[in-house]
């Protein structure tokens, strides 16, 4: 039978009702020292949890969410009418079992979902952040990540999965972390951002910012720039899909009365970037968006190393993943991964799957990615347990 | 390739590998040989493989492996970085077999080669006195519908090694599930050669 919430009915695989928690630390003196030097106290991190944490603390999985994601992957909050951002893959029986596996997924640092970010008070001023918030990176993410994961008592990870920037925390959780992650799952990924990415950041960061209701970042309390971050939204979407996606779902279909030559959205297409500009301004914050989208281009794993020397210290065995259409995260950047692998004798399995939704591939790919996830989970398990009796 | 885990061909090459060996295989399909090797000789194993479908029966055995087209060549490996390296029944399917070898030869310390001999005596009586493109156990395909870009025999192969002053430590050739010890270039069906440097 089906759990009924108000007018829809929660299938039986899944989570059910759930709430997200929070948990704060980092206050004065034991402030959080970010890349940037700068000091981030005191820290909430929003995140929410699923099945049950067993005796030995081992059967723990951290899902990291891509650049606008939240801590509210699966299952349903009271009186939504739909799931969390990855509800197809979180659950019981689901490639992340929920009946095997404890999931946690946590709101990134500078985000707008419950974490701390630049639209949440500043102690010293008592008036949100805005521009006064700390420069973030992908590192910074995961080490205030790192903190909750003490906080929940797991001292060592079953997996760290991630699609797109959660790929990147993953990648980053396995190179930081080494003896507290047994596996990484980066999916759509990238060891470091390409010119053509940063160039994409930047004209959507250059949308919110020649709005003039961003007012450099003071405008909470306001409007705020609306109209600029829906146009981020937008170029953000576009590159989501795929020509072949796109033309599937839309082609050249219009709505049904055209207004030639008016410039309202007369394509079908015209109206999905709308709508999807209009409905992300409701909630998303567009300093989050500038700050996110930063730490995103700041990525670089190996910096000023080659990869293969970064990765010589990693224990954890990876399951890298890519999608041929994905134009976005191309497949030659988790080649790059592989190659790392290789040459530094990482334990890895790299899959390229045929796809033609482009980036967004990773959030619906599910039979293919549940395929791969949940064997590989299972011999994760086993490797990492074997371990643990000194196996390895 | 069909599943079969008794085949003369894999006991063959599972004695030629020791234990604990690192092991590549490239064109694993399935993993089915390399997950023998890992349970009967705890090796440390890597696959390399084309096709999707096979990468997920891998990982559903446990088996690392890379999802590469093997016509872009063999990247990224240290030299000696694995103490075999398999290509069985594959290297007559790669563009160029050449080039493969000398990676293969490069990135491992000894190279498993196991191929289908285009020379078996049934293939040359149907060509002989049918006058068609052969079809054998060991090359089951169609002429318009094969994986197969080169056709070799064993003599080949062994001339081929002494032109590449590849020394050919062990080879053991095979009919059906037979060992063929006179004329092999005649009788057998595959050749399975341990090369090295």
């Amino acid at each position: 039978m089906d759990k009924k919430q108000d007018n829809i009915s929660i299938p039986q695989n899944n989570v059910g009702i759930t709430e997200t928690k929070y948990f704060t630390f980092a206050e004065p003196p034991n402030e959080l020292i970010l890349d940037s030097s700068e000091k981030l106290s005191p820290i909430t991190l929003a995140y929410e949890t699923y099945g049950k944490l067993n005796k030995d603390k081992s059967n723990a999985i951290l899902c990291e969410h891509a650049l606008t994601g939240d801590a509210h992957v699966a299952g349903y909050h009271k009186g939504d009418k739909s799931p969390g951002w990855w509800d197809t893959m979180i659950g019981p029986g689901k490639a992340f079992d929920t009946n095997k596996y404890f999931v946690i997924c946590s709101n990134v640092i500078g985000g707008c979902k419950g974490s701390t970010g630049p639209s949440s008070i500043n102690p010293k001023t008592n008036k949100p952040y805005g521009l006064e918030f700390p420069v973030i990176t992908i590192r910074d993410m995961v080490n205030a990540q790192r903190h909750l994961i003490d906080y929940l008592g797991i001292q060592k990870l079953l997996s760290v999965v991630g699609g797109s920037m959660g790929g990147m925390q993953a990648l980053q959780w396995v190179v930081s972390y080494p003896d507290r992650v047994c596996s990484g799952i980066p999916i759509a990924t990238t060891a470091k951002h390409s010119s053509q990415q940063i160039a994409f950041s930047e004209v959507e960061r250059q949308a919110v910012m020649a709005d003039p209701n961003w007012h450099d970042g003071n405008y909470y309390g306001d409007i705020g720039p609306s109209r600029g971050l829906a146009v981020a939204r937008m170029i953000g979407h576009i590159t989501y899909m795929s020509d072949a996606s796109m033309a599937e779902k839309f082609g050249r279909r219009s709505k049904d009365e055209k207004n030639l030559f008016k410039f309202d959205p007369d394509f079908e297409v015209e109206g999905y970037l709308h709508h999807r500009g209009d409905s992300f301004v409701k909630r998303f914050d567009a300093n989050s968006y500038l700050y996110i989208t930063k730490a995103l281009d700041y990525f670089d794993l190996a910096g000023d190393n080659e990869l293969y020397e970064v990765f010589k210290n990693v224990k954890a065995e990876l399951l890298i993943i890519a999608f041929k259409s994905d134009w976005l995260y191309p497949a030659y950047q988790s080649q790059e991964i592989v190659k790392a692998c290789k040459l530094a004798g990482v334990d890895a399995s790299y899959c390229e799957i045929e796809s033609t939704y482009g980036h967004d591939a990773f959030l619906l790919e599910i039979d293919q990615e549940t395929n791969l996830i949940k064997h590989f989970l299972e011999h994760a398990c086993i490797a990492c347990s074997g371990e643990k009796n000194g196996r390895k | 390739m069909e599943e079969n885990n008794n085949k003369i061909e894999y006991k063959i090459m599972m004695d030629w590998i020791s234990e604990d060996a690192s092991v590549l295989d490239l064109g694993c399909g399935n993993g089915e040989f390399l997950s023998m090797l890992v349970q009967q000789k705890k090796v440390k194993a890597q696959g390399i493989e084309l096709d999707e479908h096979a990468i997920y029966k891998c990982v559903e055995r446990g088996i690392s492996v890379f999802h590469e087209d093997l016509d872009n060549g063999l990247k990224g490996y240290p030299d000696k970085s694995f103490d075999y390296v398999i290509l069985y029944q594959s290297l007559q399917q790669i563009k160029k077999p050449d080039v493969i070898l000398h990676d293969a030869i490069k990135v491992g310390k000894k190279v498993i080669v196991g191929i289908p001999n285009f020379a078996y005596y049934k293939a040359r009586l149907q060509i002989f006195f049918k006058g068609t493109v052969p079809v054998t156990p060991s090359l089951p395909y169609q002429w318009y519908d094969t994986p197969n870009l080169h056709f070799l025999s064993i003599s080949d192969f062994i001339n081929y090694c002494k032109n590449k002053n590849f020394n050919i430590e062990k080879s053991v050739f095979i009919e059906e599930q037979n060992i063929v010890k006179v004329f092999p270039n005649l009788f057998a069906l595959t050749g399975i050669f341990l090369i090295s440097e």
